[in-house]
């Protein structure tokens, strides 16, 4: 099979290929390239070691920094939430009462809702809440920081959910059953058999929610545009401003998308090895 | 199996009409009168403060939000249908046949689904327009390269667990590939071509910085984009044409969802197989 195929990969793989290497591999490389360069176009390059990974992070108010660990924090609380709700919502609504499908719909339903929008609508709504304080969604860091993990929550729960929910409705039910006849309660039917038999949704899930922490973008835009200063500015947004905000400094957002990348590709392969060991355990 | 009524549906009632409120509030909000927005955001029209289809005709006027949907779905048709049949076809191939090259290449596939877009948002916007990708026919291209990843990376799943057999005696029996994979692959790996499809969608649909960066956005502007242009460069945003373009601007999703709802959770399932 595989000799008499071969030949036809002109027209199974290169139209693919070429659209990957025009849309990810050059981009990349060219980017991976650049951050090691002074430029304003591509085509001006002059090498300059590392200059740029040295600007990026001595940046006027440290802001790359502060970005990082301002990231680092939003990823980690918000894939907590997310997961805990999504979990929660999840187990509730197998319980077999009148109207769940229609339950999962309305919890899904933020999905499909892009981020930008979602952004603006949740700024007129929670300006609002915030007003009774006297206060904005720009008048701290924090008050951002909650607002975003509010819109980002109200969004992927639903996501979360649905994958909960088919993780749940595999388990074996004679396993459940012998459970409960040996006297197993709710509590503890979910610590040793359900949550352990859900490892692999929850691979899926701690992973998809980091990943969409760490890469947000688009909310934080809309929400708030990285205000007050740029100290509600995520990794992404950060880096953006950096290239367009600012004549001179693309080299140092190169540089900057470079520390990104690898950070997330890190945590991606970190993240995938732990809960693979506790999959295995299980 | 008759569902029970129990406390936990009168519960649920309720937190879903709070999970739905946000929504409401948009809706409402724009039929009244933009001053009255910002202050008094909770507050239902009345006849002092309903402002009519006013903030609807603003709205569209600022941002020519027709043309923008024509556009969005435009790249968001032709995008998906191109990204399923191209991943489909170069997914199989590179399972059934195992080349070092292919390895490599598939190892880049799944890099490319962990990669922030920032990485290669300066070069592929520069080179798009290097290459006149610029237009609504040629992002469709660039979502074909940027979207493979994961596309090649689930059909894969797929293709690793259905077996040969059938394909290996219909090229015996001189079947070309070509007509092989239309007539016998691609039906099987269809719940497959649903999950990519659907995910596809609903990332490129929504999508803003890739065609923001890539697009001649003097030209061509897609639904996100005509949103985010409301805040202009300084200055305060119109809140009332605001609330009107996200209701124009959510309305599509959610007649699609509601259309397919089906579809899009077994997608979002199918498509959870493994991360």
């Amino acid at each position: 099979m595989e000799r008499s195929l071969k030949r036809w990969w002109p027209v199974f793989v290169l139209p693919t290929a070429l659209a990957f290497g025009i849309g990810f591999v050059i981009p990349f490389a060219m980017g991976l390239y650049l951050s090691f360069c002074d430029f304003t176009t591509l085509t001006d390059a002059v090498f300059v070691g590392l200059d740029n990974y040295i600007r990026a992070f001595s940046d006027a108010s440290g802001e790359f920094i502060h970005a990082l660990w301002y990231t680092a924090l939003f990823a980690l609380v918000s894939t907590v939430v997310i997961n805990v709700l999504g979990l929660g919502l999840a187990l509730l609504l197998t319980r077999g009462f009148a109207g769940t499908q229609l339950f999962r719909t309305v919890f899904f339903l933020p999905n499909l809702i892009g981020g930008i929008v979602l952004g603006w609508l949740w700024q007129v709504l929670l300006n609002g809440l915030l007003a009774r304080r006297g206060v904005t969604l720009v008048t701290s860091e924090w008050y951002g920081f909650w607002g975003l993990l509010a819109v980002v929550s109200w969004q992927q729960l639903g996501y979360m959910m649905i994958i909960y929910i088919s993780g749940l409705t595999t388990l074996p039910e004679d396993v459940l059953e012998a459970a409960a006849m040996d006297g197993a309660g709710p509590r503890q039917i979910f610590r040793h058999i359900k949550l352990p038999m859900l490892m692999p949704s929850v691979t899926v899930c701690t992973f998809l929610t980091l990943t969409n922490g760490f890469k947000l973008f688009d909310q934080n835009l809309a929400l708030t545009n990285g205000m007050p200063g740029s100290r509600s500015q995520l990794l992404a947004l950060n880096i953006y401003t950096t290239f367009y905000g600012r004549a001179g400094w693309a080299g140092a957002g190169q540089a900057k998308a470079v520390v990104f990348c690898l950070i997330v590709t890190g945590i991606a392969l970190l993240q995938l090895r732990l809960t693979r060991s506790e999959e295995a355990r299980a | 199996m008759k569902k029970r009524f129990s406390w936990f549906t009168a519960a649920f009632a309720v937190l879903s009409a709070v999970y739905l409120y946000p929504l409401a509030m948009v809706a409402f909000n724009s039929f009244k009168k933009k001053a009255y927005i910002s202050r008094q955001p909770f507050a239902l029209p009345t006849a002092h403060t309903f402002a009519g289809l006013a903030n609807y005709e603003k709205g569209i006027q600022l941002t020519r939000f027709p043309s923008a949907a024509v556009t969005s779905l435009f790249i968001t048709v032709c995008s998906v249908a191109l990204i399923v049949l191209c991943t489909s076809m170069c997914a199989w191939f590179l399972c059934r046949v195992r080349t070092r090259a292919g390895r490599g290449l598939y190892r880049l596939f799944v890099f490319s689904m962990v990669a922030p877009f920032q990485m290669v948002m300066f070069t592929l916007s520069r080179l798009a327009n290097l290459l006149g990708l610029n237009t609504p026919q040629g992002i469709v291209l660039i979502y074909l390269g940027f979207g493979a990843g994961l596309s090649v990376f689930l059909f894969t799943g797929f293709v690793n667990a259905s077996p040969a057999a059938v394909e290996e005696s219909a090229l015996m029996d001189g079947c070309s590939p070509i007509r092989l994979f239309f007539a016998i692959v691609l039906p099987v790996l269809q719940p497959a071509a649903v999950s990519v499809g659907i995910l596809q969608a609903m990332w490129i649909w929504n999508d803003y910085l890739l065609p923001y960066l890539v697009l001649d956005v003097r030209r061509f502007r897609t639904i996100p984009i005509a949103v985010q242009y409301l805040r202009g460069g300084y200055g305060s945003v119109d809140m009332g044409a605001m609330m009107a373009l996200l209701v124009l601007a959510i309305i599509p999703a959610a007649v699609f969802y509601l259309a397919c709802q089906r579809w899009i959770v077994s997608g979002v399932m199918a498509g959870a197989v493994k991360g």
